[in-house]
């Protein structure tokens, strides 16, 4: 979406992701999504009288696994509460950093080589689930209120950038490719659907050249189409508020996805007063090098780096290709690709199988050694197998394992003989004189049809290349 | 009354029995408990059970702990499994924790025998349990008189003879100032030696659970069993528990004692002949008595006052009637928490909760809250440097000895001032205890306070043995 002439937007977001910790921020819970309600809880998390909090170990090496990802500084920090009431947090208060954050500064490249900076990547508790019943679905109005507690205590890390991003699609690659490095640190799943990563986005519009204007926060975004839809209405509702003399209100906002539009959740004079104070149960956390030199050492390449090494395979790539490599680089399959450049295989067709067997069974995968995937890979490259034999074999290979020379035989794949595929050509060149003699004439296009009947009549055993050198052999 | 110590040593010899000892102390209990208000409720069979259970395992030959058979006294803000848990609060009305206090755990773990929970200010903010919820307790000494706060039931508990020892808890001075009004001893350990998992939290960057007993060594023996680190609890020390029973008979011969002025300045006459009686009587034992002041002392009040509560407000802020305790039914949820805190809380537990609230608005904050942090940094300097010179320090416990009812009750201030001694080592962090030393008006008992810098409880208990030799009691 492009806004109207001489208007820029200024976008900063605010992502929360929760960290992938066996148990929670605080205590020793299972952090665990999708059980049953209440059954992950303690006197820690459930805010009993007399429990106190102790932190968990794994949330700080996930965070300053973030942190290092967007090549932020890591500094000793401490723990605030922010005090409001709400029934779905047991304390009444959240434990967050405020003043003093794990990360603070960094950056993150994206695809398009633009930077966006990192202002901090903190910690903070989550928040229980309440599910009002009656009403309008919101707490104001509902007959009664069930709150379940397993998500109380859950670990999260905000992670909030600098206002830099200028457009709606921006924010969208920005969103995507931190998720890539959430995923890639195994700091969280990236399941957007299950609420594992939420994003607020904080939107202005200005003249080109001039000062930021006032800004509203929409909040709780749980897909990169509707950040990107509500970044695009909140941009150009406050261009129509400006153009028509009007002021905008520094506010938070409401997506609605239905409607497709963003509303009023509150205004800023009326904005709580978080009386944030150090929490006093909670001590300094002040990780030393040797413990941040172990989280960094056992850190992996990230997206930006896996996906350049996988791109610098493949010769001049289509604009298809680099969306399959994303594919590719998303689901953390690239080591396959690897494993058939290494042995002078065809990366791009190597490429092609991943972003599309492999990434429709991405749970089987477990199940496909890459010395599996290689010799299948090899095999169609010679033409020993057709793709869509190829693509069989995988299956097979990703629902029940084997050998996929083993396979190829039991599901009758062997070569066509060269004796069959001969006698079949004849038949068909005998059955389609017009289509032959203008093939004879030069129209290629025509080995397309002679390849697709030998399909047909082999039922897909045969292998185009091998098809076209005998047709060739016959002009 | 047998001491805890010799209570547990006839135990295991097989002189008495767990369940005889527990007996008697429930016979004085149902005798007084009418009259004086000390337990809020008394766990009759669990005691039982768990009074059985340390004579069965005697009489099969197997180890019992420190304190085996020794029926005990809790203070009702600390959890105890299935059994009532108030605070003196009507807001925690019909809850009961499902889990145990790590102090509960090692005093059952010492073959302790919990004889129910007792009487306090509620939520402990108060100082002669006048603001409990459920109406004051007598001290023992005198039923016309309070008997100190906030845990004036542990207080009395012991000193009307139903225990020997008992556990409280001390943010401002709660253990200390009730032990001087009831005639015991009472200690305020370093913060960070006992852990606070399972104490209901006031202030939670001042609390300490610590031990009442009628003498020295019970409370040295008490404390050794509470002290430890506990990895439940994050401001927990990491060091091993001090010996503490071992250093009982130490004595103070060569130490240095600090006479603080500030520390009895404007006590009442009997209060500060007292405290000048305890340094000589300490002179004589072979310490060196030195004059000291420490003016930033003088500020302490203040900067408690504005801390304690700022803390209380967002601790107590859970009390919503959401998940336990008081609901007060209302249109919406937040008409019923609204509803249910304004029914369940006192006044003295609203005004703190509104103090707090103020002190760490947007706006104030640096002006209140801020300040105070920074009076608490000048403390804790103000007290290293007095420990530079000296190894303890010595001064009154409260004001006066104890009052009468409704004397302190018109201007809150009024109250507050009589912690105005004990205050100051809660924001240092540091240890100090309470120990009975000579009489005041009407014969009552008066405390001085031995004060000494972090994890230096062996020696507050030695300096504390001198005096209570000294005070007629050997």
């Amino acid at each position: 979406m492009t806004l109207p002439d001489g208007w820029e937007m200024v976008v900063g977001l605010e992502v929360h992701t929760e960290l992938l910790t066996k148990s929670k921020l605080f205590c020793g819970c299972e952090n665990h999504f999708g059980s049953e309600p209440n059954t992950n809880i303690c006197p820690v998390c459930l805010g009993l009288p007399g429990s106190l909090p102790v932190l968990n170990r794994e949330a700080v090496d996930f965070a300053m696994r973030i942190g290092m990802a967007l090549h932020s500084t890591i500094a000793p920090s401490t723990f605030h509460r922010k005090n409001y009431f709400y029934p779905d947090q047991s304390k009444d208060y959240q434990i967050s950093q405020y003043d003093l954050p794990i990360n603070s500064g960094g950056f993150l490249d994206l695809p398009d080589g633009s930077r966006v900076s990192i202002e901090r990547a903190h910690m903070e508790e989550d928040t229980g689930k309440s599910t009002h019943l009656g009403g309008s679905g919101r707490l104001a109005g509902a007959e009664s209120s069930l709150v379940d507690y397993n998500r109380c205590g859950v670990p999260l890390v905000e992670i909030v950038s600098g206002p830099d991003i200028r457009s709606s699609a921006q924010a969208r690659a920005y969103a995507a490719e931190l998720r890539g490095i959430l995923i890639a640190t195994g700091a969280s799943d990236g399941r957007l659907e299950e609420g594992s990563m939420r994003f607020d986005a904080n939107v202005s519009v200005r003249h080109h050249g001039e000062p930021f204007g006032t800004r509203c926060e929409i909040k709780n975004l749980n897909s990169l189409r509707s950040l990107q839809r509500a970044i695009d209405f909140e941009a150009l509702r406050q261009i129509e508020l400006l153009d028509d003399g009007g002021v905008v209100r520094q506010e938070t906002r409401h997506w609605d996805e239905n409607l497709g539009e963003t509303s009023t959740l509150r205004v800023k004079e009326d904005a709580d007063d978080y009386r944030y104070f150090r929490d006093p149960d909670l001590v300094d956390l002040a990780p030393d090098q040797a413990w941040q030199d172990r989280v960094r050492a056992a850190l992996g390449p990230m997206p930006a780096q896996r996906r350049s090494e996988v791109v610098a395979l493949l010769s001049s790539p289509s604009d298809a290709q680099l969306d399959a490599v994303e594919v590719v680089i998303d689901l953390g399959l690239e080591k396959y690709v690897h494993a058939v450049a290494a042995v002078a295989g065809d990366a791009s067709l190597a490429v092609a199988r991943v972003a599309n067997e492999l990434a429709a069974a991405p749970d089987d995968v477990v199940r496909l050694s890459t010395e599996a995937f290689v010799t299948t890979v090899l095999m169609e490259q010679r033409g020993e197998l057709s793709a869509t034999q190829a693509k069989t074999v995988l299956g097979e290979l990703l629902t029940n394992g084997g050998d996929p020379h083993a396979i190829a035989a039991t599901k009758g794949f062997e070569q066509l003989s060269a004796d069959t595929l001969g006698s079949t050509v004849a038949t068909l060149i005998e059955a389609n004189p017009d289509e032959w003699q203008r093939y004879r004439d030069g129209d290629e296009k025509l080995a397309q049809f002679f390849i697709g009947q030998v399909m047909r009549l082999t039922k897909g055993q045969a292998n185009g290349k091998a098809v076209i050198a005998e047709l060739q052999a016959r002009r | 009354m047998k001491s805890a110590s010799q209570i547990a040593a006839d135990v295991r010899s097989g002189q008495t029995s767990a369940v005889a000892e527990l007996e008697r102390t429930l016979s004085v209990i149902s005798e007084r408990n009418d009259e004086l208000h000390v337990f809020l409720h008394v766990d009759s069979d669990g005691a039982r059970a768990a009074a059985i259970e340390i004579d069965a395992r005697i009489a099969r030959g197997e180890t019992v702990g420190p304190l085996a058979g020794v029926p005990i006294a809790i203070k009702d803000n600390l959890c105890q499994v299935g059994v009532p848990t108030t605070c003196s609060s009507k807001i925690l009305d019909g809850w009961r924790p499902p889990y145990n206090a790590t102090v509960i755990e090692r005093i059952v773990a010492a073959g302790a025998v919990p004889v129910g929970k007792t009487n306090l200010d509620e939520f402990a903010m108060g100082s002669s349990t006048e603001n409990s919820a459920f109406g004051p307790t007598r001290n023992p000494l005198d039923p016309t008189r309070v008997p100190g706060g906030s845990s004036g039931g542990s207080a009395a508990a012991v000193a009307a003879d139903m225990t020997s020892i008992s556990l409280g808890s001390d943010t401002g001075g709660s253990i200390r100032q009730p032990a001087a009004l009831c005639g015991l001893v009472g200690v305020k350990p370093t913060y960070g030696l006992v852990s606070r998992y399972g104490l209901i939290a006031f202030a939670s960057s001042l609390d300490q659970v610590g031990p009442f007993s009628k003498t020295v060594a019970d409370s040295a023996l008490l404390l050794e069993v509470l002290a430890g680190h506990d990895p439940r609890d994050s401001t927990s020390l990491p060091e091993p528990a001090p010996s503490l029973v071992a250093h009982v008979a130490d004595g103070v011969a060569g130490k240095k004692i600090g006479l603080v002025r500030e520390l009895f300045d404007g006590a009442d006459e009997s209060v500060v002949a007292a405290v000048h009686a305890a340094a000589d009587a300490l002179r004589e034992a072979g310490a060196e008595i030195v004059d000291l002041s420490i003016p930033e002392l003088g500020l302490t009040l203040s900067a408690y006052y504005l801390i304690a509560p700022a803390e209380a407000s967002s601790n107590l802020a859970r009390f919503d009637g959401v998940r336990y305790g008081l609901r007060v039914d209302a249109p919406d949820v937040t008409a019923m928490m609204e509803a249910t805190r304004t029914a369940g809380f006192g006044p003295e537990v609203k005004r703190r909760i509104m103090l707090g609230t103020y002190a760490l608005s947007a706006g104030y904050y640096d002006a209140y809250y801020g300040q105070a942090l920074k009076v608490r940094t000048l403390t804790i300097a103000a007290f290293a440097r007095a420990y530079e010179q000296v190894d303890l320090l010595l001064g009154a416990t409260t004001p006066s000895v104890a009052f009468k009812f409704g004397a302190k009750t018109a201007d809150p201030m009024t109250m507050y001032l009589n912690d105005v001694f004990t205050i100051p080592t809660n924001l240092a962090g540091d240890p100090a205890l309470s120990v009975p030393f000579g009489t005041g008006e009407e014969g009552l008992p008066v405390g001085v306070q031995l004060l000494g810098p972090g994890r230096s409880e062996a020696q507050l208990f030695a300096a504390a043995r001198v005096l209570e030799i000294a005070d007629g009691r050997p």
